[in-house]
């Protein structure tokens, strides 16, 4: 009956402490590459953008700041894309309907993903929404961004600048 | 069936343990307006803001609200 007991209580903590999820992607790490369809159904591979600076976008419908990230993640694509620079955008909605009513209010000009399974975010281990992984050429996240304030945009900027010019080098 | 009782001890010890809250890119049920304790959102800041300063306490919650785990 002892032992019996005593692995009952040791079961009990196992599953209390079972609840602990993956390690939170940080700056410094390997971006945890990822194959997603776009609206139309074609797969995007994040190892196939190496050699480019990414900047990856959690987001979903019903998330306020995402809104705000929006226009600013438009106006980076439109002035770097050229440059060596994209965003991906992995929409984590449940329901595609709601991602598309945010599209036709917030139209993006870069690539837009989905998944509904939230595969991918747990591979990041998003901490809160929206999180942004800013990746460098090599294929290493060199910044993360949780949350999205207008605050946000001129050091974002920055970083992307600084990337592209080491990416250059 | 003392091993089914150690059981039972074990899975009533560990309680809701075992269950993950949902994660941060899970929360789109929660985000919505009939999901939030507060009827105005606004409001609630509002009364927030003055029971803080009158009581002179620091706030022990924030107004949230949103589900998107960012505030």
């Amino acid at each position: 009956m002892k032992t019996n007991l005593a692995s009952a209580l040791a079961l009990a903590a196992a599953l209390a402490l079972g609840a602990t999820g993956a390690h939170a992607v940080d700056a410094g790490a390997p971006a945890p590459n990822f194959t997603l369809p776009n609206a139309k159904g074609e797969a995007v591979t994040l190892d196939r953008l190496r050699g480019k600076v990414v900047y990856v976008d959690f987001w979903a419908s019903w998330c306020g700041p995402c809104r705000r990230s929006f226009p600013w993640m438009n106006e980076m694509q439109q002035k770097y894309g050229a440059k060596g620079f994209t965003v991906v955008a992995i929409n984590v909605d449940k329901k595609r309907a709601d991602a598309d009513k945010f599209l036709a209010l917030l139209p993006a000009n870069f690539p837009v993903v989905y998944d509904e399974a939230g595969t991918t975010p747990a591979a990041f281990a998003v901490q809160g929404m929206p999180s942004s992984y800013l990746i460098d050429a090599r294929g290493n996240v060199s910044f993360v961004e949780r949350g999205f304030t207008d605050e946000s945009r001129g050091p974002l900027e920055e970083r992307v600048k600084a990337l592209l010019a080491a990416a250059a080098k | 069936m003392r091993k089914l009782i150690a059981l039972g001890i074990a899975l009533a010890l560990s309680g809701c343990a075992s269950f993950d809250p949902p994660k941060p890119w899970e929360r789109g049920e929660l985000a919505k307006p009939s999901m939030q304790f507060d009827y105005d959102r606004l409001d609630a800041r509002t009364q927030i803001h003055i029971y803080t300063s009158k009581e002179a306490a620091s706030g022990g919650y924030g107004v949230g609200g949103g589900g998107c785990g960012c505030n």
